[in-house]
Order: C-alpha cells, then sequence, then structure tokens
C-alpha cells in the first residue's frame, strides 16, 4: 500500500520531467477535452436531472410540519446539489465512466507495446500520455459540474411544479433564499480535485497495466474504485478544511 | 555498431540474464537466437534501455547508454528504430499517421517534407497505397511493414526488431526478412533481430549470437551454425524439421 502510494507519486513527478514542448500537448488536450467533455454531457445532464427531481420529491416527503414554509424544499435542493450531488456523485460517476476508459485504454496500449514504442522513440510516455488527459479533465470537469448543478436545480423545479409540490414562484425563492456564493467556489474546488484524483489514479493504474486482456480489466476495476475511494475522502479533508468554522 | 559487455539482469531473484557480451556490427543483420524463455527479449530490451540491466554496460558508437546522461539517452534513443512483435501500431491514428509520428513530434521538419517521407518509407516497405488505412484493417504481416515504416523514418542509425516473424505465415517470413536486411544494407543501420525462426536464421544470419537459459554459449555466421559442437545450440537448431533433414543427408 505504502509503496503503491510512493509509485504513484513518481509517477506524478515523471509528468513534468523530459515533457515535450507545449505545441505538442496543446492538440492532445483538445482531443482529450472533446473526448471527456462532449462525451460525457449527456449522461451527466440526465443523472444530475434526475438527482435534482429525487431530492425535491424525498425533501418534500420528509417535510411533515406545516410550520415549515415550501420554499426550504428548493432551499435543501439547492444546497444538496450544488454542494454534494454535483461534484461529488458526478465525481463517481465520471471515475465509472472517463476514469476506467482511461485506465483501460493506457492498459491496452501497454500491453500491446505501444508505450513501449514511445519510450524507445525517446518519448517521455507518462508526459506524454498522461498530462493531457489530466489537463483536460481539470478543464472539463468543473463544467461538467455547473452543466450538473443547472440540470439537478431544473429537474428539481420540473418535478416539484409539474407535480404541485411547489409552486415556481416557491421554488425560485427558495434558489435565491439566503444563498452563500461560497458554495460554487466550493464546488468548484472539489471539481478541480476531484477531476485531477480520478484521471490521474486511472492512468497510474492502467500505465502499470502488466499481463494481457484479464489485467486490463482488473486495472480498469481498480482504478475506478481506488478513484471512487479517493474522491470521498477528498470529499471529507475539503470539507473539513473549507467550510467547519 | 552496438558492443554489449557483460550484461545481468535478474527478475525476483531469478537471473534471466548472465554476463552476456557481444558486438553487433553495422551494416547487416545481427541475429538473437534461442529458444523461447531464454531471455532473447529482455537482452534487446536490456539493449534499448527498455530495462534497466542491473550489471553491464551497453555502448552505442562507443557511447555509454547507462552511463549516459539524460541528453545523451534522449539523443540515442532519437537514433533508433524499433519494430515490435506485434507491431504495436498506435491504434487510433492510420498507417501515414503512424509512420508521421517521429517525425511530428521529434523534428521540425515542414508538412511537405514530411509527407515525402512517410511515402518513400511506405513504399519503401510495399505499402504505397495503404495511407488512409488504419491498423485494425491490416493483416498481420502489413502491421510489421508499417512498423518496420515506421521504425526507419526518422533515418535511424539503429534498428531493433523483436521476433519479426511471429505469427506470419513463412511466404510473409521470407519478405519481411529480405526487406529487414536491405534496408540494414542500404541505409547502413546497426540491425539487431531476435527470433527464433530458423528460415530467418539461415536466410539473413551474418551475425548470430545464441542465447541458453540467459547465456551467450556461441557466436558466428549461418554458415558455421551447422557444425559448432555446441550439444544446446544443435538441439535447438535440429529441433526444426527441415535443418533436421538436412543434416541427415550431410
Amino acid at each position: 500500500m505504502i509503496s503503491e502510494i510512493g509509485r504513484y507519486f513518481i509517477f506524478l513527478g515523471h509528468l513534468f520531467t523530459n515533457r515535450e514542448p507545449f505545441k505538442t500537448y496543446y492538440k492532445l488536450i483538445l482531443e482529450e477535452s472533446v473526448a471527456i467533455g462532449l462525451g460525457s454531457v449527456l449522461l451527466v445532464a440526465l443523472v444530475s436531472t434526475f438527482m435534482g427531481a429525487v431530492t425535491t420529491v424525498q425533501t418534500a416527503y420528509n417535510m411533515v410540519s406545516p410550520l415549515i414554509p415550501n420554499y426550504v424544499i428548493s432551499q435543501v435542493v439547492r444546497e444538496m446539489t450544488v454542494l454534494e450531488l454535483a461534484p461529488t456523485i458526478i465525481a463517481v460517476i465520471f471515475a465509472g465512466k472517463i476514469g476506467s476508459s482511461m485506465a483501460s485504454g493506457l492498459g491496452t496500449m501497454r500491453i500491446t507495446e505501444q508505450i513501449d514504442a514511445l519510450e524507445v522513440m525517446g518519448i517521455n510516455s507518462i508526459s506524454y500520455l498522461v498530462l493531457p488527459k489530466i489537463a483536460a479533465s481539470m478543464l472539463m470537469y468543473p463544467l461538467l459540474v455547473i452543466i450538473a448543478g443547472v440540470c439537478g436545480l431544473g429537474g428539481g423545479y420540473i418535478v416539484g411544479t409539474l407535480t404541485g409540490i411547489i409552486t415556481p414562484n416557491e421554488y425560485v425563492y427558495g434558489i435565491r433564499y439566503n444563498f452563500n456564493e461560497f458554495t460554487i467556489t466550493f464546488a468548484l474546488i472539489k471539481s478541480v480535485v476531484f477531476a485531477f484524483l480520478v484521471s490521474s489514479i486511472s492512468s497510474f493504474k492502467g500505465y502499470h497495466t502488466q499481463g494481457g486482456a484479464l489485467e486490463v480489466g482488473v486495472s480498469s476495476t481498480q482504478a475506478v474504485t481506488n478513484s471512487v475511494i479517493a474522491v470521498l475522502l477528498a470529499d471529507y479533508f475539503l470539507a473539513q478544511l473549507l467550510l467547519s468554522k | 555498431m552496438i558492443e554489449v559487455r557483460n550484461l545481468s539482469k535478474s527478475f525476483n531473484g531469478r537471473p534471466i540474464l548472465k554476463n552476456v557480451s557481444g558486438v553487433f556490427e553495422k551494416g547487416k543483420p545481427n541475429l538473437i537466437i534461442g529458444a523461447s524463455g531464454t531471455g532473447k527479449s529482455v537482452l534487446l530490451k536490456c539493449i534499448v534501455g527498455l530495462v534497466k540491466p542491473d550489471e553491464g554496460s551497453v555502448l552505442y558508437d562507443n557511447r555509454d547508454f547507462f552511463e549516459g546522461d539524460r541528453d545523451t539517452k534522449i539523443a540515442i534513443r532519437r537514433e533508433i528504430g524499433m519494430l515490435f512483435q506485434g507491431g504495436a501500431l498506435f491504434d487510433s491514428k492510420t498507417v501515414e499517421e503512424n509512420v508521421r509520428f517521429p517525425l511530428d513530434t521529434l523534428t521540425k521538419m515542414q508538412r511537405e517534407e514530411k509527407q515525402e517521407r512517410v511515402n518513400f518509407c511506405l513504399k519503401r516497405v510495399g505499402l504505397e497505397n495503404a495511407n488512409k488505412k488504419m491498423p485494425s484493417e491490416l493483416s498481420g504481416g502489413m502491421k510489421k511493414r508499417v512498423g518496420i515504416a515506421r521504425a526507419i523514418v526518422n533515418n535511424p542509425n539503429y534498428l531493433f526488431c523483436d521476433e519479426p516473424n511471429s505469427g506470419l505465415d513463412p511466404q510473409t517470413s521470407i519478405l519481411i526478412d529480405e526487406l529487414i536486411q536491405d534496408i540494414s544494407e542500404d541505409f547502413n543501420m546497426t540491425t539487431i533481430v531476435v527470433t527464433h525462426d530458423m528460415n530467418s536464421v539461415m536466410g539473413i544470419g551474418e551475425k548470430i549470437l545464441f542465447i541458453y537459459k540467459g547465456q551467450k554459449l556461441w557466436e558466428g555466421t549461418k554458415n558455421e551454425i551447422t557444425h559448432s559442437n555446441v550439444q544446446e545450440m544443435d538441439d535447438f537448431i535440429f529441433a526444426n524439421k527441415v535443418m533436421s533433414s538436412l543434416r541427415e543427408k550431410q
């Protein structure tokens, strides 16, 4: 475990040593950004819309006191979506979709000697293959989180108003009531950290695949599980660090 | 010329290479032969620097690869072309992009110049009409030829081929062998081929190193191989029925 963590940090160190000129990465980052961003936007929108809708219904279900005003429902939905559902739950989905794809892609490159081919050419394969993935993830994931937040709140609005749980005016009032802008900043900080963790851990697992097709599958699974654990740990530490009074 | 001095390598305490030395000459194919699992590929990977040996040195025209600084290593690496066992073509790139890749990444050549060089190399390996094909559309032999084209596109001084005939039919194997031999001579490269194919050995084996259980047991040419008086090598080469029948006729 300790040696694995050590190897991970050495791996990160290689990202910046003997790297290629920046112009080499420009196109690669663009390609990765398209794959990561456009490839995930529909899934993220769908999942977050339903998360917002379910949160609205469940919050309303749990509000039994007539003394609590209805706009509290959308206030709760707002806080949950911005603080937790959009950055963290979407990170779990991000790990499942993008993380596993990164690990299996790099794992396949490893077992088919494509990574060796890069090394033989004198190219730092870690930097060439992994740096664009990490940079693209850190660029695109915050955008996905913003989309998830908007869709989550939108999903809550649609379901809340169509089912008569809450009126449109109450929903909008609750969304705006007592709003703390720092929650958005906090969500974006989390999204950058989570994107880094998912992309770097998944790449690390894929890059160090040894064996054949079976091991590529194992690396892909490990990439997802390790990324999710790292995201949840980081989630706690960031909350403790930035939100505790 | 490449010189290997006293190379040793172990994995998990198990010795794979034991004190291997040898000289690989310029302008002709140098073959490393031996049965599967004897350490041929590990020796090749040590020579190209993909695996760091526990002991010993590798000299590229008197430049020590492992003792050299970062710039020396990168300079040597950029003089190397390598054909991998499975071709190691980049799946997401077309044939043309694969061949052009070393030029795109390592040189400052103009687009037209690069295209000319790519076309020349693809023509040289007999694939002038395959530019836009994806690796998944190619046969095993074509993949190897694209691998060779990519290996030579940057005018390397050293060419390495890891089992270039594995998985190929005898006719295609001969074509690949002849191509490697011609390219080595035409471009005056130091070429090292790892193989256990006796057709290759007898076809292009101008300098041969026989590896057995991680040790170099014999060194010579294809003309000397049948009367080496090394029992382990006789067992290896005469396991082939064609070679065995030839010996019986003699």
